[in-house]
């Protein structure tokens, strides 16, 4: 049944976190209401949108797609655990410095794609990948133009080449 | 220019808060004590509700409440109201059926409020939601636009016979028809403009708190407009009075105006709050965003052109039906009539323009403003029939247009449809898009194609459309129940750091930084020193919220004129303490001077001054803080042209976009970074409509269109990278000489994208979706 709390314990952006959790509950759940990590976005229910998506143990996952206990003694990376104190991440400077956002709501979703795109694509990208990749991730406001600029100019950042 | 004024491509300022994770929506919003409320939403389209037995659900673990409309009857509040009156050829105001917030006896669409169930946690109010056990009375759905007002239809509202909103007619029926019958030709077009669902990303979510202390209602909402929302839940939901209810719209994901209405959940969330003592928290999935959020567009029309032997247009007829959904949404009546037929001139001269328009009810969800609003579909119906003109009469598309353009001379242009045009200059926007999009090359490029088995197709839309909205004067004239003016309170603090209140609201526009902008610009004050501050009724001054491109064309405009005063303000007080006469003081870059002399002091000091008035002109208040309200004389109507070059595979449908041009006329551009960006996303919602979203509503009024699995929303393969450059001209009822950008691509894609299909086929029309199915057996049809 639903009431049943199991345990959890994983580590999130680099802290060891444990909490209980119903079955049903979704990793997303997890990390917004009882962690507080608000910056992951539900836009969906059907695993469509990417505005969810987080790292687990390395690898980009929709965060609405896992229950949170799949996620039980593994590393999960959210958008809090990007930035090195006050400095953005070369990803996060590049959504910044190209416009790569509007209303901020797909954005936590599209750079943690972003750098699973980088992660597994390396950091010259063109703009037929990103396009490509960018397929589960959802925008309403930008049309993707300069979201696709700043995935492919955060890649090169991120290789030392801004 | 500076480097962070007026046409400064500054970054934003609002963006490093999303980028880490702190923006903050409602449903981030998380308060002590706080309960979860799931809607408990019809099944059926058209049903009688015989009975509600929430025993089983009330005693369920966790639930705090189960409440029906009955119980929101019995406390008087609501119904949810339409704010703007269409006055029909029978004389009488449209017919308003009753829009309770949750269900009276009756439901009306798939989706609509039956109950709430408030319980711990979400997870316990949804379980407990499927226990509430309705016994209803299903009766047949009306859900075609183009049937619902024949004969034989299902009645849905007895206050509305033939399930008929308002038939609305407006022009010069026999002048139109005389034109016709003297004419070298008449072209006409059947065609459809589909249902949309807006989609912003976030889903829309309320949160009430109430305090029984002080009696004040705290809403947090999905809102454009957080004013709007207080007032119609005040003055006309009697959820609270306005001095106890505050609303407050947080950073919001995205509205396209689907955020602008006044919502069942919005209302039952406040009301319930109290009503429990406790607050309560409701976030929509997004299914419930598909059955409940209301929808855009769904028009059927037939369009009519009569022309001279030139290709001349002498007259415009339109026949629109268009559906209104279950109920009458916030602004549900002014969609398809003032927004729609008094855009049919678009940028033509055509003397004479005779529309109709009946309004119908279905059983589906409210329709109502979605990005562009009526400004759309006029635009597409006119330019996918300007192209079936210049197919009749054998001229080019850009031809033709040429031949019709209202002439840079004649403005202000008066249109034979109440509006008139500000400024404009339609052949030069035509021009730079044609040398934009490489018109000329186009044959080769098709021909090239064509060796490869494909077929190339281009179009062109040349779109005008009314922003800046709006004159409250005419507003009331034309049946609206508000003013549409726009606040703005500019105050500095005595440190010298300016704190800058607006009655608009963004939800993606960036008003942080434009605004800053234009504050940084007018009063020499480092970016960094200046804050926007929007969207909470208890921080800001009244105003009306953002839709319909008004931000920057209105609430812009009373920014400076706060500054103005602040300027004028600090003269007085700058004479006095540089022991000069005020009308030799001058202020520019953020210092007041003596003219003539080395004398001057920074706006700072003087704002010190102002707070701390030791030494201070006699007759001058305290304080460097001031109101400014702008009541524009006119609309703005930007305009510009866009061409579209696809690719179709004819033996998959498959259709891809090579080359998007936009050019527009914005006026001013005050952050064209900003601007661009709101073009980049206007299009693609334009293309979504074009290509790929369809709202389908089955014969039983089942949604059978309500996930991102279903529904088509557009994606970055989906799309190319666009080529968008300006042709401004001065508009001059406006003080900054903006227009507004939030909606150009939206109205101007979907008949550029259309035609350009259109013309790859070979074929007289396709209608909307252009999905590969529908590309693929119109060219089947073809061959």
């Amino acid at each position: 049944m639903a009431n049943n709390k199991i345990n959890v314990s994983l580590s999130v952006n680099g802290k060891a976190v444990s909490g209980e959790v119903e079955s049903r509950t979704l990793l997303v759940q997890f990390l917004r209401e009882q962690l507080g990590l608000t910056g992951t976005h539900i836009g969906c229910d059907t695993s469509q949108c990417g505005a969810c998506v987080v790292h687990m143990d390395g690898k980009s996952v929709k965060a609405c797609t896992l229950l949170a206990v799949q996620a039980d003694g593994s590393e999960v990376t959210t958008i809090e655990g990007l930035a090195q104190g006050a400095e953005l991440h070369p990803m996060q400077q590049a959504f910044m410095d190209n416009h790569g956002l509007q209303c901020g709501f797909c954005t936590p979703g599209m750079i943690m794609t972003a750098l699973d795109i980088v992660n597994r694509n390396g950091n010259e990208l063109d703009e037929a990948t990103v396009r490509k990749e960018l397929e589960g991730n959802i925008c309403r406001c930008t049309g993707y133009h300069n979201i696709v600029k700043s995935v492919q100019a955060g890649a090169k950042a991120m290789g030392g080449n801004s | 220019m500076t480097e962070f004024g007026i046409g400064a491509s500054v970054k934003r300022k609002e963006d490093r808060r999303f980028l880490l994770g702190k923006g903050r929506y409602t449903d981030d919003i998380n308060v002590a004590g706080q309960t979860h409320a799931v809607f408990v939403r019809s099944p059926h389209a058209h049903a009688a509700i015989k009975s509600i037995d929430s025993s089983q659900a009330e005693s369920a673990p966790g639930v705090v409440a189960v409440l029906t409309g009955e119980d929101l009857a019995a406390d008087g509040i609501g119904p949810l109201i339409c704010g703007v009156t269409v006055t029909g050829d029978d004389g009488e105001p449209h017919k308003a059926p009753l829009h309770p917030a949750l269900a009276q006896g009756k439901v009306n669409y798939v989706g609509d409020h039956v109950a709430v169930v408030i319980a711990e946690t979400v997870g316990q109010a949804r379980d407990a939601a499927e226990l509430v056990d309705v016994d209803y009375d299903v009766l047949p759905a009306v859900t075609s636009t183009a049937e619902a007002a024949e004969s034989g239809q299902q009645q849905i509202h007895e206050v509305a016979p033939n399930n008929v909103c308002f038939n609305w007619p407006f022009g010069d029926k026999e002048a139109v028809q005389a034109a016709f019958e003297s004419a070298h030709k008449v072209s006409s077009l059947d065609l459809v403009n589909n249902r949309m669902v807006t989609n912003p990303m976030e889903p829309r979510a309320a949160l009430g708190e109430f305090n029984s202390g002080t009696d004040e209602i705290t809403l947090h909402l999905t809102t454009q407009n957080p004013h709007v929302h207080r007032l119609v839940l005040s003055a006309f939901n009697q959820l609270a009075p306005e001095h106890k209810l505050r609303v407050v719209g947080p950073d919001v994901g995205g509205g396209f105006g689907a955020k602008i209405f006044v919502y069942a959940e919005e209302l039952v969330v406040g009301w319930a709050c109290r009503k429990i003592n406790r607050p309560v928290k409701w976030t929509a999935d997004r299914t419930e965003a598909f059955l409940a959020d209301a929808h855009g567009r769904d028009h059927v029309s037939l369009a009519e052109m009569a022309m001279d032997e030139n290709g001349k247009f002498l007259a415009l007829r339109v026949h629109t039906k268009a559906n209104l959904g279950a109920y009458l949404s916030t602004f549900g009546t002014m969609v398809p009539s003032y927004l729609y037929a008094f855009l049919l001139a678009g940028q033509y001269a055509t003397p004479l323009i005779y529309s109709e328009v009946k309004a119908v009810f279905t059983n589906t969800a409210p329709v109502d403003a979605s990005r562009g609003a009526g400004r759309p579909e006029a635009t597409y119906l006119l330019e996918r029939l300007v192209d079936i003109c210049a197919a009749d009469m054998g001229l080019d598309p850009a031809e033709i247009r040429r031949r019709n353009f209202i002439p840079i001379d004649a403005f202000p242009y008066q249109t034979p449809v109440v509006q008139c045009y500000d400024s404009g200059d339609y052949n030069a926007a035509l021009d730079k898009a044609i040398e934009l999009a490489d018109y000329a090359g186009f044959a080769a490029r098709a021909e090239e194609a064509k060796s490869r088995g494909k077929r190339r197709g281009i179009g062109i839309s040349s779109y005008v459309e009314a922003c800046g909205i709006a004159p409250s004067a005419a507003v009331g004239q034309l049946g609206g129940g508000v003013g549409l003016w726009e606040s703005a309170q500019v105050r500095f603090n005595p440190t010298g750091n300016v704190q800058v209140f607006t009655g608009t609201h963004s939800h993606g526009q960036g008003h942080e930084t434009t605004f800053a902008q234009l504050v940084c610009d007018q009063l020499g004050v480092p970016i960094e020193n200046i804050e926007v501050i929007h969207g909470d009724t208890a921080k800001t001054q009244f105003g009306m919220g953002t839709y319909g491109s008004r931000s920057l064309a209105v609430g812009g405009v009373a920014i400076a004129k706060a500054c103005e005063k602040l300027i004028a303000k600090g003269k007085k007080i700058a004479a006095h303490a540089l022991e000069a006469a005020e009308g030799d003081i001058e202020f520019a870059d953020g210092s007041f001077s003596v003219a003539g002399t080395d004398k001057a002091m920074s706006i700072g000091e003087v704002a010190f001054n102002a707070y701390v008035p030791h030494s201070y002109p006699e007759g001058v208040e305290p304080g460097f803080d001031e109101n400014a309200f702008f009541d524009p004389t006119n609309f703005s109507f930007p305009a510009g042209t866009h061409i579209c070059e696809v690719e179709v595979d004819p033996d998959t449908g498959v259709t891809e976009i090579v080359k998007y041009s936009a050019v527009d006329d914005f006026g001013r551009l005050i952050n064209p970074m900003i601007v661009e960006g709101q073009v980049h996303g206007g299009i693609a919602h334009g293309v979504g409509q074009a290509m790929l979203e369809g709202c389908h509503y089955d014969s039983d009024g089942q949604l059978i269109t309500a996930s991102f699995m279903d529904y088509a929303m557009p994606r970055a393969d989906n799309l190319p990278s666009f080529d968008v450059d300006y042709a401004p001209t001065d508009p001059p009822d406006n003080p900054l000489g903006v227009k507004g950008c939030g909606e150009a691509g939206a109205i101007g894609a979907p008949p550029a994208v259309i035609n350009a299909i259109v013309n790859a086929l070979g074929v007289r029309h396709i209608d909307m979706p252009a999905t590969p199915e529908n590309v693929w057996r119109a060219a089947r049809s073809a061959a």
